[in-house]
């Protein structure tokens, strides 16, 4: 019996102590970024710059080979590289390890990730590079091929993915009746879809039309709501780099080259009625 | 602990100066003292490890920070309770499991049916255990969630997920049961059988009433061992799109960039688990007295 008392008393110490750890830590690492010298930038590896992305990356956001992405974010991570006079490399992190504790073996990860306070707690965000809107795809047909207002969807069979803000935005804004299914992946969102286990698909503005246009035959995306929020580039807590790579996304905005890109890139899939709330 | 074989004539050990007058009374303190020492020195060590590494602070804040394991566990407004979609854990593993009890034992039986008339169904069940033992469950989930729905036939291509995800975890779950139940069937000596037979009973009253209460008895324990592993497998049912406990752990995770939600979600699993153990400890113990008993009479 004792040795148990001993040991429990052993394993709530550690927690303890591992806990005002967490505490300091947490406290020291929110002080505001530092400033960073675009001339020595501090970076993972030296002379390149790494970026990682999810696998598989989707277009219109990445396009072609993971050697040499195109796309809106293969483009937007090339054109900042390019200013800070650097080659690119890409490497993979899912999106789930994004926020695991411990270094990160990259400079940033751009995969779609929406700028959030709470998120914001634990890494550090690029200012914003795409303004995000939430899409809502049915299939032709459906009883809700005609709804003008978000309300009107409040008994549909709604289906999100996990780990988006969709899921958010339909828990908080849609509301609806029967709770919202979650899929792992954009493809069994789509399979649910098809077969008739949800009636709609909410996820990012873009992805809907896409799917629209390129994956499933016989839908349509019934409108999109102004989502409020910004995709940003994803760093390590506390990685001064961010400072390099706002200054020269600052210049990419100001000089005009980052809307070419999404006009490029993404307009075809953004011409899509506005939803009432 | 090799410190009993050791006796008096072990002179080099220096720690044991009482003579072997003491008996085992003193080695057996002398054991616990031992034990404790290293369980207290391992564990310390342990924890020194786990505190002293230089993320730890960062470790503890990803995956033990008690706020948003409080929060995780209640839910938010935007993300789902932890608890409460660990009640869908809960109803999925109690309905399946009574389904699988009944559908393996159904396959176990008619596999052992004798005579050449029974050869298809006995083939049946020979190719169903093997079929669904070897397919991966998350194979069958997605092909009987996406792919009967798809089918678009009457009644069953419009079940909710859930009724979906218990079917294939019935399916999967049934062929591994089944296999368990034929070798209790197996373990009853064939004289057992014989026996019932030339006492006048038939063939299914030999298996109802002699061979399968003493085969059943034996396999509870591996049976029990299945339906711990079904329990942690409900997690599955997620890809279908239901929220269950580590569904909606990996939704606040994704949303508040914290593992916290997954700690709860283990510890939810790990509390359900701890009794049905138990149980089954208690079980084999009652069984093992219970054959002593016998034994001497």
């Amino acid at each position: 019996m004792r040795e148990r008392v001993v040991l429990a008393g052993l394993l709530a110490a550690s927690l303890f102590l591992a806990g005002c750890g967490g505490a300091e830590s947490g406290g020291s690492s929110s002080g505001g970024q530092a400033s960073c010298d675009l001339e020595k930038p501090p970076l993972f590896e030296k002379g390149t710059l790494t970026v990682a992305t999810d696998k598989p990356a989707y277009p219109p956001w990445f396009k072609g080979d993971p050697e040499n992405y195109g796309g809106y974010e293969g483009e937007v991570a090339s054109e900042v590289a390019k200013r800070m006079d650097l080659p690119i490399k890409w490497v993979v992190e899912p999106f789930n390890k994004s926020y695991a504790p411990g270094a990160k073996d990259y400079d940033f990860d751009i995969n779609q990730v929406t700028i959030t306070p709470e998120r914001k707690r634990v890494v550090d965000f690029s200012d914003g590079y795409f303004d995000n809107a939430q899409g809502i795809l049915v299939l032709n047909g459906s009883p809700d091929a005609d709804v003008k207002s978000l309300s009107d969807l409040k008994d549909t069979k709604l289906g999100a993915q996990v780990g988006t803000t969709a899921l958010d935005f339909v828990n908080t804004t849609i509301k609806p009746e029967e709770q919202a299914k979650v899929y792992d992946s954009t493809n069994d969102a789509r399979s649910a879809l098809e077969s008739g286990q949800i009636d709609a698909f909410v996820t990012d503005l873009v992805t809907t039309v896409y799917l629209r246009d390129i994956e499933i035959e016989d839908s349509e995306v019934i409108g999109q709501y102004p989502g409020n929020e910004e995709f940003g580039m994803l760093f390590e807590k506390g990685n001064p780099l961010v400072g390099c790579v706002n200054e020269v996304l600052g210049e990419i905005k100001k000089e005009g080259t980052l809307k070419d890109l999404r006009d490029e890139h993404l307009q075809q899939f953004l011409e899509v009625p506005t939803l009432e709330k | 602990m090799t410190t009993r074989g050791t006796g008096p004539a072990s002179g080099p050990e220096p720690s044991t100066p009482t003579g072997s007058g003491r008996g085992s009374r003193a080695l057996g303190n002398r054991a616990v003292l031992v034990s404790g020492a290293s369980t207290v020195l391992f564990f310390a060590a342990v924890a020194l490890v786990v505190a002293l590494a230089p993320g730890s602070g960062l470790v503890a804040e990803r995956f033990f920070s008690p706020f948003h394991l409080w929060q995780s566990l209640r839910g938010t407004p935007s993300e789902p309770s932890v608890l409460g979609a660990f009640l869908l854990n809960v109803y999925i593993f109690a309905i399946s499991e009574v389904l699988i009890l009944v559908l393996a034992l159904v396959i176990a039986v008619v596999r052992g049916i004798p005579g050449p008339a029974f050869f298809p169904f006995r083939m049946v069940a020979i190719v169903y255990t093997d079929v669904f033992r070897g397919v991966p469950l998350i194979l069958v989930l997605y092909i009987i969630g996406f792919g009967v729905p798809g089918l678009g036939i009457g009644f069953f291509s419009y079940l909710s997920e859930v009724t979906y995800g218990i079917i294939a975890l019935v399916l999967v779950y049934s062929a591994y049961v089944a296999e368990v139940y034929r070798a209790g069937i197996e373990s009853v000596h064939e004289s057992q059988n014989a026996a019932a037979r030339s006492l006048g009973l038939s063939r299914f009253q030999a298996l109802r009433f002699v061979v399968l209460p003493q085969a059943i008895r034996r396999v509870i324990p591996p049976l029990l061992n299945d339906f711990i592993g079904l329990q942690k497998d409900t997690a599955l049912v997620s890809v279908l799109g239901s929220i269950e406990a580590a569904r909606a752990a990996q939704i606040y995770g994704a949303s508040q960039f914290n593992y916290a939600s997954y700690v709860v979600a283990a510890l939810l699993f790990v509390l359900i688990t701890i009794p049905l153990a138990r149980f089954t400890d208690h079980l084999i113990a009652r069984d093992k007295r219970r054959r002593q008993a016998g034994g001497l009479a």
